[in-house]
């Protein structure tokens, strides 16, 4: 309530875009375990050209205790996650009788490559899916198991482990095709004002990146990072969950995790990011 | 009981007689501070983990004191010297009565 | 409305003015420091206490404290509501009594740390950390 009565004032005053206090992002190269080299900087994705520079990773803009965290797995927090979703995989669950482990063996190898084309579509559902769309499939279809909640911490655990084999691996989410129709949405979700602080993503993240809106310093609000270790939570939080806090931050109506919206506004964010790393679990404020 | 409590710590498996090495630990635990309210308004009551321990053959590293500032999943990094090969035990005491524990074996590299 | 002042200042100019108001010591700190010093004379050098100055998040702050020759080390956030942090008693195995850890505060604070060394003797060393409003934290 009180933050956004701030802001109100802010954008009244027009204080957010003339004067507010600019920090660049942080020169700095971030490698894992010092073997895993990520691209935290490169040049515009396609849905991005002419809107943005370059595409700089959301590391970029957290402060160096912050940044240092990600760069080992020990010290990075979201890997106790990963290891509980490590038992997970091997663990059998459901009428089936099978565990992942059962299909996919080790999910170094299988997995590898997968988080950095998601959301994508499925030919055979004829559908756009996120991956945790595309887990609870898995359970519900293969393994005869219940599905989990969709910003469940069992759910963003697995999808932490899945994403973080393809760490390094550079974010390369189809836009045309099957999806195109789910992709412009997403784009005009992006674009489009909403809520009693009528504002949109870019207004924030693609027109006012760098700035401080208080005391946050403003990313480009890539998902390459995702899911997101917050010291703010002290867990991995979830794409649509963070969705879900942006939009109604705007005081707006917000849409459910899971839902079509929010899937189509995921696809379009994803594809803003191609080229940059693949960094879940990542470390943020 | 507190639950999906899970250790994790990062020790060298071996080193020379009299090394200084560098140890890492964290534990997942939700350290509920007892000055949270839930949504009916009524207090949290604290639940932390209130000591961790580290011993190397029986004989004390460090003893650390926690209080409810010590954020969730806490963390620890200190240095410990290597006489000989043994065993780094490392203990956490829940404020439940839960202990916690996880050992590493060093060799003589 | 307490949030009258507040706009005042964000209206001004930028993210430093978003701090909390600081938080005063409380009583039950500095009585937790005479406990632990027994009343004694506190050096100014012996004990060094790292810490952001700017916290990212209140929730989890990484400090890291050194304190060559010391037995024990209290910690204390001298504005929260309860100040005690932790206290390291470091044993014969300790390589150096240097330590590092995450703690959570309340808002705008000293951090205090207090070392008691071997041969009886104490020495402090404090650190003012800002905590952040935060922004559109989601």
């Amino acid at each position: 309530m009180r933050i956004i009565t701030a802001i109100t004032a802010l954008l009244s005053a027009g204080a957010i875009t003339a004067g507010a206090v600019h920090a660049d992002p942080v020169e700095d190269t971030l490698v894992i375990n010092g073997e895993i080299e990520m691209t935290t900087r490169t040049e515009p994705s396609d849905a991005v050209e002419g809107k943005l520079p370059e595409l700089i990773s959301g590391w970029h803009f957290r402060g160096s205790e912050t940044r240092a965290m990600q760069a080992d797995d020990f010290d990075n927090s979201g890997m106790i996650f990963v290891e509980n979703a490590m038992d997970d995989w091997y663990t059998p669950t459901g009428d089936a009788g099978n565990s992942c482990a059962s299909c996919h063996d080790d999910p170094a190898d299988s997995m590898k490559g997968v988080r950095a084309v998601y959301p994508k579509w499925n030919e055979d559902a004829d559908e756009v899916r996120t991956l945790e769309m595309q887990v609870n499939a898995c359970r519900t279809e293969n393994m005869e198991a219940e599905p989990l909640g969709y910003t469940s911490t069992q759910l963003t655990s697995m999808v932490a482990l899945i994403s973080s084999v393809s760490r390094g691996m550079p974010v390369d989410v189809a836009t045309d095709g099957p999806v195109s129709d789910m992709w412009e949405k997403g784009e005009e979700l992006y674009y489009t004002r909403t809520g009693q602080l009528e504002l949109s993503c870019a207004n924030c993240h693609e027109d006012n990146y760098g700035r401080m809106i208080r005391a946050d310093h403003l990313s480009q609000g890539h998902i390459n990072g995702f899911p997101v270790y917050r010291l703010k939570n002290s867990k991995l939080n979830s794409v649509h969950a963070r969705f879900k806090g942006c939009v109604r931050d705007t005081r707006a109506e917000t849409f459910a995790p899971g839902s079509p919206e929010f899937v189509a506004l995921e696809l379009y964010v994803a594809s803003r990011g191609n080229g940059l790393s693949v960094e879940g679990p990542s470390v943020r404020n | 009981m507190a639950e999906n409590v899970r250790p994790r710590v990062k020790a060298p498996r071996q080193a020379s007689a009299g090394e200084t090495v560098t140890i890492k630990t964290l534990i997942s635990h939700p350290m509920e501070s007892g000055q949270r309210k839930d949504s009916d308004g009524n207090t949290i009551p604290r639940s932390i983990i209130h000591r961790f321990t580290c011993e190397f053959n029986g004989e004390m590293v460090v003893d650390v004191t926690m209080e409810p500032a010590i954020s969730t999943n806490p963390y620890f990094e200190f240095e410990a010297v290597v006489p000989e090969a043994g065993d780094f035990k490392f203990t956490w005491y829940d404020d439940d009565g839960d202990v916690y524990e996880d050992t590493q074996s060093v060799a003589m590299a | 409305m307490t949030m009258t002042r507040r706009n005042v200042m964000v209206m001004g100019a930028g993210a430093f003015v978003a701090l909390g108001l600081p938080m005063q010591a409380s009583a039950a700190a500095e009585d937790a420091i005479s406990e632990f010093t027994g009343g004694a004379d506190v050096a100014s050098e012996g004990v060094t206490l790292t810490a952001p100055e700017i916290a990212e998040n209140g929730n989890t702050v990484p400090i890291e404290i050194d304190a060559p020759g010391a037995e024990a080390v209290l910690i204390l956030a001298m504005g929260n509501p309860t100040p005690g942090v932790a206290q390291f008693n470091f044993g014969p195995l300790a390589a150096s009594q240097s330590a590092s850890t995450r703690i959570r505060l309340a808002g705008t604070q000293d951090v205090v740390a207090v070392a008691r060394m071997k041969d009886g003797s104490f020495a402090q060393a404090s650190s003012n950390i800002k905590v952040t409003i935060g922004g559109c934290g989601g």
